[in-house]
């Protein structure tokens, strides 16, 4: 039928700015050792020139003399580049189909792992604990949630949200098949809303780079929702071969919402559970 | 007149863009040259209705983009909605980054990264709407010597979007609704590498 479009940029035809982005990553690579040289362009570029806009220079050059002098300068550009968008129970219907179909497999585990890869500022992972709790399941499972970023692994840790966000929250719990009343998961003090400790008790928040760090353990569940569209195909390939590697046999895949394993080489290598709402279960 | 093949036409719209897309793709043939992709803005929590919708109008096959789609000619992707849709060469990408003047899909997004990736090979249709996104994106669209096309504010549901890039912009062509789905067969068909 229809034949794919063949790009059209030859390297012979990168611009300036193409050419200063690649220096940039490779230097911030070399020196500090973040990876973000296989992430995908076009949002990457536009995050850039937001950063240099904040940072009131006109040139890439420019922000990168100040990267690789200025730590702090490191610090404002990891923020400003990486996306930290995040909801408790965003797509509701993720959650809904998860207590359908997978918390019944995860009851013939005696113990249960699960990984949050790219977990943001946790929002995700106090949603699947709430879940767990009310399915019975939650002190039978130890959640690893991880992200590059320690700064919003700071905040996750706290557990601590804006009152504000409250209202939102609480529409989305019970679009996602919430039964109880939300606002006994967490206290208000002042502006703020305080997630019930007993809610962290079974997590375990620390820094992991899915673009350089390895495995560090067998999970029964992995989630990586709205982090891989950042990458491009080679990135999303390591990304994929680490999370085969990371699940145990019949393990679960949950990808955000517009992601799929189409056209990786790891399609074959799992089933899928549901297709609109990404779950995928490891074959063997 | 283009002197380029075209490789990608993204087409831009808000209030009022449903039935002007409808009239577009309808008479648009699937044998259309080169990749399109919409940002309409739409409402967070609407569903993937949009596609089948304006699938019923059109003989492209038309679907809601997912992340990293090979761009094919004759096809057409849709921004999901809250997201953004961007192009790269080849292929697309998606991201959650901030709305951008209040909207996710943003049209600046979607045509500011065709412009940087197909470069003069870039069509950017800007359509009805009630605001002011997708103006830069013309411009930047413009300013790499792709081409633009505005629909005629007078046969706009709503013409504030289309008025604006006007008034910003030299467009190279302002075109009733009814002409542009033939204006753009007459582009893309006329250089073909
Ligand atoms: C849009 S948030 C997704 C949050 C959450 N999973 C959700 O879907 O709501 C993307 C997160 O991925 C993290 N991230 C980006 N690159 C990463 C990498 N190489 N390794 C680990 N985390 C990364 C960012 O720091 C950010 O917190």
């Amino acid at each position: 039928m229809s034949i794919p479009l063949i790009p059209v940029m030859p390297a012979a035809k990168s611009t300036l700015e193409d050419i200063e982005i690649q220096l940039l990553l490779e230097g911030i690579y070399q020196y500090y050792g973040f990876d973000f040289r296989d992430y995908a362009l076009a949002s990457l570029k536009r995050r850039v020139r937001r950063i240099m806009q904040s940072e009131e220079v006109s040139t890439i050059s420019a922000l990168q003399d100040r990267i690789l002098h200025d730590a702090n300068c490191l610090e404002r550009f990891l923020i400003g580049l990486t996306v930290h968008v995040t909801a408790m129970f965003r797509d509701p219907s993720f959650f809904v189909t998860f207590r359908r179909r997978v918390v019944p497999l995860l009851r013939t585990y005696p113990f249960i792992r699960i990984w949050h890869a790219g977990c943001s500022t946790g929002q995700e992972v106090y949603s699947m604990a709430i879940l767990l709790h009310e399915e019975g399941l939650y002190h039978r499972c130890r959640i690893y949630a991880t992200d590059m970023n320690d700064y919003v692994l700071q905040q996750a840790k706290s557990g601590i949200y804006s009152l504000r966000l409250m209202q939102e929250y609480t529409h989305l719990y019970l679009r996602a098949g919430g039964t109880r009343s939300f606002s006994e998961y967490y206290t208000a003090a002042y502006e703020n809303a305080i997630f019930r400790s007993f809610l962290k008790e079974n997590v375990v928040f620390s820094q992991h780079n899915l673009a350089t760090d390895n495995s560090f353990n067998e999970f029964n569940v992995i989630l990586c929702r709205n982090v891989l569209i950042y990458f491009n195909s080679t990135l999303q390939k390591r990304v994929h071969q680490l999370f085969y590697d990371s699940l145990c046999s019949f393990g679960i895949l949950g990808l955000g919402r517009q992601e799929t394993l189409k056209l990786t080489p790891f399609e074959q290598h799992y089933e899928e559970l549901d297709r609109d709402n990404r779950l995928y279960r490891r074959l063997h | 007149m283009a002197v380029e093949a075209v490789e990608i036409v993204v087409i831009g719209t808000s209030l009022g863009g449903l039935s002007a897309l409808q009239v577009i793709l309808r008479n648009l043939s699937h044998q259309f040259p080169a990749a399109i992709a919409i940002a309409q803005h739409r409402h967070k929590e609407s569903n993937a209705q949009l596609s089948q919708f304006l699938q019923q109008h059109s003989s492209m096959p038309i679907k809601e983009a997912e992340d990293k789609d090979l761009l094919h000619p004759g096809h057409v992707y849709l921004a999901p909605p809250d997201y953004h849709l961007l192009v790269e060469p080849g292929y697309l990408s998606l991201s959650t980054d901030e709305p951008v003047s209040y909207a996710r899909p943003s049209i600046d997004v979607l045509f500011e990264s065709a412009a940087d990736s197909y470069h003069e090979r870039t069509v950017g249709v800007l359509l009805t709407g009630a605001n002011r996104d997708g103006v830069q994106g013309l411009a930047r669209i413009a300013a790499v010597n792709g081409h633009t096309i505005v629909q005629d504010p007078t046969t706009a549901e709503n013409a504030t979007m289309p008025q604006a890039a006007i008034q910003s912009i030299p467009v190279d062509q302002i075109l009733p609704l009814s002409d542009i789905a033939p204006y753009l067969t007459h582009l893309c068909f006329s250089v073909r590498r």
